[in-house]
């Protein structure tokens, strides 16, 4: 048994799922090698080596992985996999946009997003937007998985940091040219890293009003999202929302707010440790979901629950 | 330009899916079933295109059993030119699927794939990735634009971070986030006119692939229920639950 993970980072900071990337791989067996793949991407390097449980980390920086293109780091990914039974990533956007063009190169059924892992080849993924558990087992020689990280603890740091190993790069596939990203800079958590989480759904009623969601996150150290009637809405950006085709978390606290409870965006958080909702309509399904709710009106409730903190 | 855009027939997603009693899978039976809203959205944008004198036709296709036709009717009635239904009745996982579409495309030499970026059935989202290895195509995964610009398509993707901004040497496949288009409503004489189109059924053998299922699902259950909750009069009654009983803040 030996594990390849792929590291998703921006060539300035490790992504959030990694860690837990690293703790499902651990329990697949054998040694975790990690491979950290991007352009001026050292710090990730030493980043990935000081993850408890990692045993050796490749580093290939150059160029052409700058934006971390699928077409190029898979041609990099496909002649490493012989030396390994299984090859695993989180289930991010990068994992999910990159590990089915490898399994695919390999001839390979990809597992995706996996929430559990019961042996070396079998394991536990959500589907039907998490209302129903699959165990499902992989026949092929490799293993191409992708790691839903609410689903696994994040590994610790080490005392003693693993060997950085440098690869030569691939040729440019020259298929695809990446051409930057608008990021929306805030002081906020990151959504699937967050302590806490303040969600605002279609009762927000507009981006102004997304305001007092803010309030109330900033004065709890918390997250912003969004379900995605309030994205659909314009309310909030993408990458903000919360759900089965969104971003999937599990933070301690999950505080729904003028949100009804699609099956879609319950997909997305229902896994949280304790979740309130507050709404106006005591019909909601979110409720069904909740530890704690209010039927109020959030416009009254929020800025009062502000204020109380 | 020549765009192939599959469809995938799923249950409707405002569905509650049970799990079979004797935990081998989904209950499908009298289920109501709908085109995959993903789906939708791969082929509202390829009419658009057309609409807009990018595409000359555009070629729909569907894998799966033989209601699939109806899925392939509406995505005629809101624009494909014709249709073609790979038909089987078994299980395809996205690794044959993409060997099927890799044969098709090799009949129907289309410039650009559009395709859903995830099935709201059993969520892989895989197919289109895998499609674009096999045929050695750029990809552009999740993307909420697209313009074809000669021998380009410049996309504009949805990533964790934000957008991204990526140019795909043509041929290439795309698959469609949410927030590509609003997918139109299918009107009675287009679906009256859909009846008309061509549709074509072949099966996998006689296209060469082997879409045997990779993956054997040991079991299928439900998830555990989370507790009962309880209901709070007020906000201080709230906070008081969360930092004496819940301890989370």
């Amino acid at each position: 048994m030996a594990v390849l993970v792929i590291t998703d980072h921006d060539n300035a900071h490790l992504k959030p799922g990694v860690t837990n990337t690293v703790t499902a791989a651990a329990r697949m067996g054998g040694a975790v090698t990690m491979l950290v793949a991007g352009h001026q991407c050292g710090a990730m390097a030493q980043a990935a080596a000081k993850i408890a449980g990692v045993a050796k980390v490749l580093l290939c920086d150059a160029p052409q992985y700058e934006g971390l293109l699928a077409e190029n780091l898979a041609a990099l990914i496909v002649p490493l996999a012989a030396s390994y039974t299984h090859i695993v990533a989180p289930a991010s956007g990068f994992g999910k946009n990159l590990m089915p063009r490898v399994a695919a190169l390999l001839d390979v059924q990809q597992i995706s997003d996996i929430s559990a892992v019961e042996s070396p080849d079998t394991f536990v993924r959500p589907i039907y937007a998490g209302n129903v558990l699959a165990t499902v087992q992989s026949g092929d020689r490799i293993k191409i998985v992708t790691v839903r990280s609410t689903g696994f603890d994040a590994a610790g740091e080490s005392a003693s940091p693993a060997p950085i190993e440098k690869l030569a790069p691939a040729a440019d596939a020259g298929l695809s040219k990446f051409n930057g990203q608008e990021v929306q800079k805030s002081d906020r958590p990151e959504l699937t890293a967050a302590r806490i989480i303040v969600s605002g759904g279609r009762g927000v009623g507009s981006a102004e009003n997304f305001r007092i969601i803010e309030a109330l996150a900033d004065k709890l150290g918390a997250a912003v999202g969004a379900s995605r009637a309030a994205v659909d809405s314009g309310f909030k950006p993408n990458e903000f929302q919360v759900g089965q085709t969104g971003k999937i978390v599990a933070p301690e606290l999950y505080i729904a707010v003028g949100i009804s409870g699609a099956i879609q965006h319950l997909a997305g958080m229902k896994d949280s440790k304790v979740i309130v909702a507050i709404n106006k309509d005591a019909e909601a399904p979110i409720f069904a979901v909740a530890n704690y709710w209010l039927v109020e009106d959030l416009f009254k409730a929020v800025p009062e629950l502000t204020k109380e903190l | 330009m020549k765009v192939l855009v599959t469809v995938k027939r799923v249950v409707d997603p405002q569905v509650k899916v049970r799990v079979k009693s004797d935990g081998s899978g989904v209950e499908t039976a009298n289920i109501k079933m709908a085109m995959n809203p993903f789906c939708e959205i791969a082929v509202e944008q390829a009419v658009r295109m057309k609409e807009a004198g990018v595409v000359t036709e555009i070629v729909a296709v569907s894998i799966g059993a033989p209601q699939c036709q109806e899925t392939l009717r509406t995505a005629m009635a809101m624009g494909a030119d014709r249709g073609i239904l790979v038909e089987t009745g078994s299980e395809v996982q996205p690794l044959g699927i993409a060997k099927v579409l890799k044969a098709i495309v090799g009949k129907e030499s289309p410039r650009l794939v559009i395709m859903g970026k995830q099935g709201v059935d059993d969520d892989n989202n895989q197919s289109g990735q895998m499609l674009a290895a096999l045929l050695g195509w750029p990809q552009g995964t999740f993307i909420s634009g697209i313009t074809v610009n000669g021998d380009n398509a410049e996309c504009v993707r949805e990533v964790d971070a934000g957008l991204e901004k990526v140019t795909l040497r043509l041929p290439a496949v795309v698959t469609a986030d949410l927030r590509l288009n609003e997918p139109r409503y299918v009107t009675l004489p287009n679906i009256m006119k859909a009846k008309k189109k061509p549709l074509e059924v072949v099966k996998p053998e006689a296209l060469g692939v082997d879409i045997a299922p990779r993956l054997k699902i040991l079991k299928v259950q439900e998830p555990p229920k989370r507790g009962a909750g309880v209901k709070v009069a007020d906000v201080k009654e709230l906070v008081a639950k969360l930092k004496n009983e819940a301890k989370v803040i």
